[in-house]
């Protein structure tokens, strides 16, 4: 179908503002928070009922027009990287907060609404949304339904999969399916789940009802700081091993900690080789008790400094750092390229001395800083893309940590979404077996393959490829977002 | 084991040349739930013989292990080192297996605070309808590569692919637990569920029955003794034995030989009215009925769907009722397509969900 005959139709239905096609009104939808791909679409559409959704799906559907859905954006993965001759619709008009239930804790949201605005209106009760990635402030509920998205506190509070109770979604054929329940569970296969993290391959997501948990009394942090990263990893060990679950466990390196000690001055000890923050939460005295026993472990385990936050403002300070990991290292290198693999934490040491050597090999540095409890690692390469040769060495080297996560048992991406960044990543993190039930599990909602193509799932003859985030000074889409 | 491995395959690739069903099998504690497998000259797949812890780290919280494992000795493994399926499965029988306890997706007391099995799954090996052995998921806690398979197949009942390992996350077991009992009636036991659970309380379990709530505060020391001094209700000594009889269902509520339905619904639904006897869980979201014959299938689901969840004919002589509840005609489209691309031959446990699965 011409782009202007899809406008067309699309404005019979829409108000002529909720259907863009000029370039520079497309412009600000060329890419999400992963700058280094950018696409214009063919045509912006902003839908502002889940009627309106259904309407824009029968038309893409019948014209064979692939659609791209997008939140605020913000994702990491090039998720919502537009399709040249796509429709991308974005959900952003679709932000109202329909209820908060205080007495079931729940509120049914629409898929545009932010994140932290969740919490923002169940305060008042007492309760807030749990998950809580670093770009809470901005990104939405419905991009966090399609990334599966997790945040520091997830190893306690888990990730969107475990706070989410009902969805609606609309398929690529425009039909709505109502997936999970009002009650703990629902009859079936768990849709639910599968739904959540597809990256909007299966189907649009037009009303989410999530979970609310009770606000902690308190919350409490403690910064050690080790001689060694090895004693760093035991000590996280260890607070496990004692049957403490703490709500937040960070660690950094040396070079991230210097990083953001010049950005933030939080008086980190520049000379430790790993700084750990460990949060308690929960009851006066819960937090109390916890944080004395972490105290101890950390004694043990060789720190060698401790400090614990004496009020909300040190505790926020203390974190402050750890938040501006990302920010921090675009400005001590021109470029950084961010990586997101999990890995099982006994494998900590070894993997961080295999990106020390391969740092020295490549002569690049690179910063890490680790959502120390689940595993998840954000290696941080620092280079230079007007260094002739620099961002081809960057990718090699980001490509070999990736593969080194899955040699220690762990996985490409933690919560950052595979996206078309790690597409091809994907080729070696699964069998073509494996592939293949991904394409057919695909193909059950959306056998055209109109939604979001080239994301997530790597067609096998694409496995050959290589692809990578690099974000340049200057060019990242949030630079005031906190990233971690 | 590999050679186990291959035996299964050789199994259902036959099955799938013959298009003969097969019915997987477990320690059998769970035979009784679901509906009967279609087809004649079922060929049973057991499992059993695929057993074994194959990873335990303590301080990494999981552990994976073959689907053959007896839940109890991979409880007694886990319990060694501090630590719990926090999801407190049923058992239904010494000869339960981690298999069973996946695909049927069935969890305990705890569920409602700390979450279902389908919670803590973090990745699976399976063989699929083709034979095909796959793996998704991991062994870590944060993973987003891939569809999320490993919960799809979670309390699928056998019917998307045979389960070979499982990976589960772990939590420490909490250092105190205390039982307490209030008396009170329903509708008052329904507000207070739901009213504390709004609360930062440690409150890991409820069950209301006979005009007794039951509770269970989990936590630490000074946090479960605080929760108690807000609460109130009288210390239960036997708490263990208690929350072990809600789970297994030997308290006396559940009289053998009865149909049993299990209503999961919104919280905050108030006190049914069918006729029989309740019990009440997962702070109001799981209500059990002991029904009397008179109550059709029909009424018993659409209270269930009125409150906004579904029944299930948990147990029951009679297998002319549906032990699932019905699908929309569109949700159904979808799980017959699911399975038909991971079963394409339709022989793994055919009709045990559902009679079109």
């Amino acid at each position: 179908m011409h782009p202007l005959e899809l406008v067309a139709d699309l404005r019979t239905f829409l108000p002529p503002e909720a259907v863009l096609y000029e370039s520079e009104d497309l412009k600000p939808y060329e890419c999400d928070g992963l700058s280094a791909y950018r696409q214009t679409p063919m045509i912006v559409a902003l839908p502002q009922t889940e009627d309106e959704v259904v309407r824009i799906l029968q038309i893409c559907h019948m014209s064979k027009t692939p659609v791209v859905a997008r939140g605020a954006g913000t994702g990491l993965s090039g998720g919502a990287l537009p399709h040249a001759s796509g429709v991308l619709l974005s959900l952003a008009k679709l932000k109202r907060i329909l209820k908060v239930d205080p007495i079931a804790r729940t509120a049914r949201v629409q898929p545009g609404v932010r994140n932290l605005a969740i919490s923002e209106a169940a305060a008042p009760y007492g309760l807030y949304y749990a998950p809580d990635p670093s770009s809470q402030i901005a990104c939405s509920i419905g991009g966090n339904v399609a990334e599966n998205s997790g945040g520091v506190h997830c190893l306690k509070y888990g990730l969107t999969v475990h706070n989410i109770l009902q969805l609606r979604v609309v398929t690529m054929a425009g039909e709505s399916l109502e997936i999970g329940g009002a009650g703990l569970d629902a009859p079936g296969y768990d849709l639910l789940a599968l739904m959540t993290g597809s990256e909007g391959m299966l189907g649009i997501v037009t009303e989410i009802t999530v979970k609310l948990t009770p606000s902690a009394e308190k919350a409490q942090v403690v910064m050690a700081a080790f001689d060694d990263i090895r004693k760093a990893g035991n000590a996280v060990a260890n607070v496990i091993g004692a049957g403490i679950i703490p709500a937040g466990m960070e660690m950094m390196d040396k070079i991230a900690t210097r990083a953001v000690e010049e950005y933030v001055h939080v008086g980190y000890n520049l000379e430790a080789a790993a700084i750990l923050l460990c949060e308690a939460d929960g009851t006066a005295e819960e937090v109390a008790d916890e944080i004395r026993r972490i105290d101890e472990i950390m004694r043990q385990s060789g720190a060698i400094e401790i400090r614990t936050s004496r009020d909300e403002t040190e505790r926020l300070r203390f974190w402050a750092g750890r938040k501006a990991a990302f920010p921090a290292a675009g400005r001590v290198s021109p470029d950084y390229y961010c990586m997101d693999g999990t890995i099982p934490r006994k494998n900590l040491a070894r993997v961080l001395g295999g990106i020390e050597r391969l740092s020295t090999e490549y002569g690049l540095r690179c910063m890490n800083v680790f959502h120390a409890g689940d595993g998840n690692l954000h290696p941080l390469i620092l280079y230079d893309a007007n260094q002739p040769g620099e961002p081809e060495k960057t990718e090699e080297f980001g490509a070999k940590i990736l593969e080194m996560c899955i040699e220690a048992g762990g996985t490409i991406t933690g919560e950052h979404g595979v996206g078309i960044e790690k597409i091809n990543q994907m080729c070696s993190q699964f069998s073509s077996r494996e592939l293949k039930i991904f394409h057919a599990v695909k193909a059950v909602f959306d056998p055209e393959g109109l939604l979001n193509p080239g994301k997530a799932v790597p067609t096998l003859r694409r496995c050959a490829e290589h692809g990578a985030m690099h974000v340049h000074r200057g060019e990242e889409k949030f630079p005031g977002l906190p990233r971690f | 084991m590999q050679n186990i491995i291959d035996q299964f395959a050789d199994t259902i690739r036959t099955a799938a040349e013959r298009k003969a069903p097969l019915r997987i099998c477990g320690g059998g504690s769970k035979e009784f739930y679901g509906n009967r497998i279609v087809g004649q000259s079922i060929d049973m797949l057991d499992v059993t013989a695929y057993s074994g812890i194959v990873d335990y780290e303590p301080t990494e919280l999981v552990i994976t292990a073959r689907t053959g494992t007896r839940l109890a000795d991979l409880e007694a493994e886990l319990y060694g080192q501090r630590q719990i399926l926090a999801f407190e499965p049923p058992h239904f029988g010494a000869t339960t297996t981690l298999g069973g306890c996946v695909a049927t997706g069935l969890s305990g007391p705890r569920r409602a605070s700390v979450g279902a099995v389908r919670d803590f799954v973090l990745g699976v090996r399976m063989l699929d309808g083709r034979g095909d052995d796959l793996h998704f998921g991991g062994q870590v806690m944060k993973n987003v590569a891939g569809y999320d398979i490993s919960r799809l197949v979670t309390g699928s009942m056998g019917t998307l692919g045979l389960l070979l390992e499982v990976s589960l996350k772990v939590l420490p077991l909490p250092p105190m637990e205390m039982t307490l009992s209030l008396q009170m009636k329903e509708a008052e036991a329904i507000e207070k569920m739901n009213l504390w659970a709004g609360k930062p309380l440690p409150i890991s379990a409820t069950c209301f029955c006979n005009d007794a709530l039951t509770l269970r505060l989990s936590g630490t020391e000074a946090a479960v003794r605080a929760a108690h001094a807000k609460l109130g209700g009288e210390k239960v000594a036997e708490g263990t034995a208690f929350w072990q009889s809600v789970r297994e269902q030997t308290h006396i509520f559940f009289q053998p030989g009865k149909s049993l339905w299990r209503l999961s619904i919104k919280s905050t639904t108030p006190p049914l009215s069918l006729p029989g006897q309740q019990l009440i869980e997962w702070g109001a979201a799981l209500r059990w009925l002991i029904s009397d014959a008179e109550v059709t299938a029909e009424t018993v689901r659409a209270v269930a769907a009125t409150a906004g969840g579904h029944a299930t004919l948990f147990r029951s002589g009679e297998s002319s009722v549906a032990a699932f509840h019905p699908l929309a005609p569109e949700m159904m489209a979808i799980h017959r397509c699911l399975k038909e691309k991971f079963d394409p031959m339709g022989i793994l446990n055919p009709g045990r969900m559902y009679p079109e699965l």
